[in-house]
């Protein structure tokens, strides 16, 4: 009697997984651990689509690059704009099909393909007891003595550390190199990746870490140390937008579109604060959960377009990389 | 019988050859000055060391190029007769099924054996656990279930005492009997050679020479032999 | 031995070795398909190339230098805990790198021990950042094996030379000249240059402690051009530097290289008659203190850190310590069943240059074998399915050279001691290595395991290329427990993944001595 209501369950159980349609989403590896949005997302989506959400995980740009118009994906979650121009020239991606109008960005956005789903802004992290006097500005910050140091991301290998180079050829243009000659003595490392960095910073290894301004909201909320500051500077900060994109060639156009709109939903977007530890691309700030709209956030945004990124980024790394090689 | 028919063994700038048969069921030993080519003899025998020329032929069959464990013969070295990881019984039991997959018979077989050269209740016990007699035996033993119509010996129990290495001697002639096969046997203690040996294979310079009944030859040597007995 | 005599079939011996070759081969085709246009290497890579000979030539430099006190004190002094202490100082060998450097930052980092000490004191702190850091970690990793590889030759010294030295009242000039010289010259150059080798592809070192662009390796510089511009053709040209760089280093290593000695007989204490002064006395505990510090302190860092942590690690970091733990185990079977063959192919080929080939593991970049095979792999089947398999293959591949000249060694003797009793015996084939090489060479084996797993257990690896998100190994878990802010639990994780390390290779060395046989 038992055996059979188990073998009934277990066959039940496998027709209905054979008729559930697959929508696989290619996300970096962050992203889907189990302290990133993705285990959030998974079973908030396939409690609407009746699909299921498989996640593949790995280094986005490259992945797609290698796989070209054979790519599994249905969606590809998490390019920053400053990627995006490479994602498109593989010309693998249609449109988003979503209101850009909906958008709650601190910038205007009209990119038809790429919808964003989360923003940030680099920003210099200080633990506030080590640190009494935060540099109140980027000049104050090159003006600081060489025994505070900071610890960076390489360009060539983290988002994060390219939007830094991006950022500062956005504040000083043609003065870079200098400005890259005064950073040096205090740059403490250069690291792969974000999360090396910000754990030489909260290990004590260094003064600051570059990473982003909702970093401190992680320290807040989850748990309750409020002395993790992102110095903010009038000069501005460099806006760090991540965007999901369609798969062209789609097996399931009608779950990627569900998708999609599930991404502009207040379901999704309220999800992304504590869950990704960033900002939610649509809703409006009163909406932001509890303590949210507090967070210090600069006033001037530092945006370059994908195309004005793509032009600038050779000579921006370059000249990252020339001047600290001396 | 073995016919050593004209074979000549080169290594380097020595240089071996011998022509002669020995009639199968002999005792015979081989002697002659340190260095003049006894083990490479009968490591040519053996099929360790490679012939020049000649042919070995073996009751007829050709075994020039043939294995050293297809040759029909149970081989004694001056050591590492046993492989220290291995139990005595184990030892014996390589010597029945290379593998060491023995059916409860031929289990039987290697207690029997271990029990005729008087190591009835050793087959569990580790080489390095017997004295150097005990190991002997435990090579014989192995050489017995081997029933080969040969064995081989290269100096087996130089390492021995006078009384022991008598003792072993006779065993390995009993042991030989028992199993009729021949025997050849590289010593250099000219007693040895008379108290098993009925002739004498006599290597020097360059040749061995064909077996001459041991009483005779050790009796009225030729020069060469005469100067090694000193 | 006759030709018509071999002992054991070389045709798996060499079946495994071209399996190698295929293997490196066809990631290089993989990678070759996709190359478009190759473009000269620029300043940046000539700098990597640069940096990463200079940086390998130091590290081996310096862990050759500073092994030859500590080696010889060890050599020559009895203390309670001798042991034990040896044993702990090989231990950073096989401690995984991204747990290593917590440990390192722990004590030489900014905030660490040291300088914290040092700042008591008014002295100026020291840095572990920049090429300095970058050596500094890489003679935390190889001085083990370079005092190994030496405590083993004085060990080698036969004790009648010992005896007669002190019969004839020989000073130390003279005993150094007549006995220790001539080891150290037999023994430096090949460790030198295997240090050399494992520096070269020196990549997660650099990462973090190389301080900016000026510190890029060869191997960070391929991750780069794969990365950030998806420069196929930069990245493999990178890799054939590297393989000609490291390859030709890992020739010198095959001559010139004394083989490993397993962990047994390291306790044999030779009676020694030199060095009583006090002055010889004080020097050697004094090497030994520091160096016992440099080695262990660390590892003392990551066990209270972690502690601490440990309750915080999550459950699926568990399970993916299962899953690397079983990885680990598959990896080993894979290696054994390469390694075995090709050392039996090798101690029975009469010039040994064929190991060269094991070195491959070493010298080849673990990042161009993960791309290459996953473009070779995805017009078929989905490369996520493939990232356990392949990660098993890089990382038996990596622990290839070192087990080679493990059992190589052993093999050889076994078959100078019992081959002609095996082939008088008919025992050949698969019986030869069932009832013969194995159980003759299994601490050697017990050794070269513990080795591969510890090295698998602690590999980031290509499972970061492109991994599954369901199954991950323990240190990719670490890693984006660090990524999620969680540096607690990532300490945690570090603990479990240093235990699982030492552990393994405790265990399969603990099964290959238990019981070994005395020669």
């Amino acid at each position: 009697m038992k055996y059979s209501t188990f073998a009934a369950g277990v066959l039940t159980a496998t027709s209905a997984f054979a008729e559930t349609p697959i929508l696989t989403v290619y996300a970096g590896d962050y992203f889907t651990s189990e302290w990133g949005p993705g285990p959030v997302i998974e079973k908030s989506f396939e409690e609407i689509c009746e699909c299921d959400l498989q996640f593949s995980t790995g280094d986005l740009v490259p992945r797609l690059l290698l796989e070209g118009a054979r790519t599994k994906a249905d969606v590809v979650i998490g390019l920053t704009s400053d990627v995006t121009a490479k994602a498109r020239a593989t010309e693998l991606f249609a449109p988003h099909g979503q209101d850009n109008t909906a958008l709650t960005l601190p910038i205007a956005w009209t990119d038809e393909t790429f919808l964003p789903f989360n923003y940030g802004h680099t920003a210099f992290i200080y633990n506030e007891t080590t640190m009494e006097t935060p540099p109140a500005s980027f000049d104050a910050l090159l003006a600081m003595p060489d025994d505070v140091k900071i610890v960076i991301q390489d360009p060539r290998t983290s988002l994060s550390g390219l939007a830094l180079v991006l950022w500062v050829d956005s504040v000083y243009g043609e003065n870079s190199a200098k400005v890259w000659a005064q950073l040096a003595p205090k740059i403490l490392t250069v690291t792969k990746d974000w999360s090396s960095s910000y754990g030489l910073f909260t290990d004590g290894e260094a003064d600051m870490v570059l990473s982003y301004t909702t970093s401190p909201a992680y320290h807040m909320f989850a748990e309750d140390d409020f002395t993790k500051k992102a110095a903010i500077f009038p000069e501005g900060h460099y806006f760090m937008v991540e965007t999901v994109g369609k798969i062209a060639g789609t097996d399931q156009p009608e779950l990627v579109d569900a998708f999609m709109s599930y991404v502009m939903s207040e379901d999704f977007q309220t999800v992304i604060p504590t869950a990704n530890w960033s900002l939610p691309s649509a809703l409006p700030t009163d909406q932001w959960p509890e303590g949210w709209a507090q967070l210090p956030l600069p006033e001037k945004v530092l945006f370059y377009s994908e195309e004005e990124s793509k032009a600038v980024q050779e000579k921006a790394i370059e000249t990252w990389r020339a001047t600290l090689s001396q | 019988m073995l016919s050593l028919n004209k074979i000549e063994i080169v290594q380097g700038s020595f240089n071996l050859g011998a022509h002669f048969d020995v009639t199968a069921g002999q005792k015979v030993a081989v002697v002659g000055p340190s260095g003049a080519g006894k083990s490479t003899l009968v490591g040519a025998i053996c099929g360790f060391i490679d012939l020049r020329t000649g042919q070995l032929i073996l009751a007829g069959r050709d075994i020039t190029n043939a294995q050293p464990d297809a040759r029909d013969m149970a081989i004694l070295f001056q050591d590492n007769n046993l492989f220290p990881h291995l139990t005595i019984a184990q030892n014996v039991g390589l010597g029945i099924c290379p593998a060491l997959r023995l059916t409860s018979d031929e289990t039987a077989q290697v207690h029997k054996a271990l029990q005729r050269v008087g190591l009835t209740n050793f087959g569990s016990r580790k080489p390095s656990e017997l004295s150097g007699g005990q190991q002997s035996r435990a090579a014989l033993a192995r050489a017995l279930v081997q029933s080969k119509t040969w064995m081989i010996l290269d100096e087996p129990f130089a390492a021995l005492g006078p009384a022991l290495r008598a003792e072993m001697l006779d065993l390995v002639a009993e042991v030989a009997d028992e199993t009729n096969a021949g025997i050849m046997m590289v010593t250099h203690a000219p007693e040895d050679a008379r108290r098993i040996a009925d002739s004498v294979v006599f290597v020097a310079d360059g040749v061995a020479h064909g077996p001459q009944a041991t009483a005779g030859l050790f009796d009225n040597p030729p020069p060469a032999l005469k100067a090694y007995l000193g | 031995m006759a030709r018509n005599a071999k002992p054991i079939n070389n045709v798996t011996g060499i079946a495994a070795a071209t399996f190698i070759v295929v293997a490196v081969l066809l990631a290089f085709v993989g990678i070759g398909l996709r190359v478009d246009s190759v473009s000269g290497l620029g300043p940046a890579e000539w700098q990597a190339i640069r940096f990463t000979i200079l940086q390998s030539l130091l590290s081996a430099f310096l862990s050759c230098v500073l092994a030859v006190p500590v080696a010889r004190a060890l050599a020559r002094r009895r203390f309670w805990g001798r042991t034990f202490l040896i044993t702990l100082l090989g231990a950073p060998f096989i401690l995984p790198v991204i747990v290593a450097m917590l440990g390192l930052l722990a004590i030489f980092g900014r905030s660490g021990v040291l300088n914290d000490i040092l700042a008591m004191l008014g002295i100026t702190k020291i840095s572990i950042y920049g090429l300095q850091g970058v050596v500094l970690a890489h003679v935390f990793f190889n001085l083990p094996l370079a005092i190994r590889l030496l405590v083993q030759g004085w060990q080698g010294v036969p004790a009648e030379r010992f005896r007669l030295s002190a019969q004839l009242g020989i000073g130390p000039g003279m005993m150094f000249r007549l006995i220790e010289l001539p080891l150290l010259l037999r023994i430096l150059p090949g460790t030198f240059a295997l240090i050399f080798v494992i520096c070269l592809t020196s990549f997660a070192v650099a990462l973090t402690l190389g301080g900016g662009p000026r510190a890029t390796t060869i191997e960070l510089a391929v991750y780069q051009a794969f990365r950030f511009d998806f420069n196929l053709g930069r990245a493999a040209l990178l890799s054939l530097v590297q393989l000609f760089v490291a390859g030709g280093a890992a020739v010198l290593v095959f001559w010139l290289v004394p083989s490993i000695s397993f962990g047994g007989g390291m306790d044999r204490m030779q009676r020694r008659w030199d060095g009583q002064g006090r002055g010889a006395r004080f020097l050697d505990s004094a090497f030994i203190f520091v160096a016992a510090s440099f080695l262990t302190l660390p590892l003392f860092a990551i066990l209270i850190s972690g502690l601490r942590g440990l309750l915080e690690v999550p459950l699926i970091v568990w399970l993916s310590a299962w899953t690397s733990l079983w990885v680990a185990l598959i990896s080993v079977l894979v290696l054994l069943g390469t390694a075995l063959p090709m050392a039996g192919w090798i101690a029975t080929s009469r010039n040994g240059s064929v190991e060269v080939i094991g070195s491959l593991g070493l010298s080849v970049s673990p990042l161009m074998i993960g791309t290459g095979w996953f473009i070779l792999i995805y017009p078929y089947a989905n490369p996520t399915d493939w990232a356990l398999l392949v990660t098993i293959a890089v990382n038996a591949m990596m622990a290839l050279p070192f087990a080679l000249r493990i059992l190589v060694p052993s093999i050889r003797e076994t078959l100078q001691t019992y081959g002609r009793l095996s082939a008088a015996l008919g025992i050949s084939g698969f019986a030869m290595w069932r009832c013969v090489l194995w159980p003759r060479s299994r601490p050697q084996i017990g050794f070269a395991a513990g080795l591969a797993a510890a090295l698998s257990v602690g590999d980031l690896g290509v499972i970061a290329l492109f991994g599954d998100p369901d199954r991950s190994t323990l240190p990719l878990q670490m890693y984006r427990l660090m990524g999620s802010y969680r540096t607690d639990a990532a300490a945690g994780a570090a603990l479990i993944l240093l235990v699982l390390a030492f552990g393994l290779f405790w265990i399969m060395d603990y099964w290959g001595r238990r019981n070994a046989i005395a020669k």
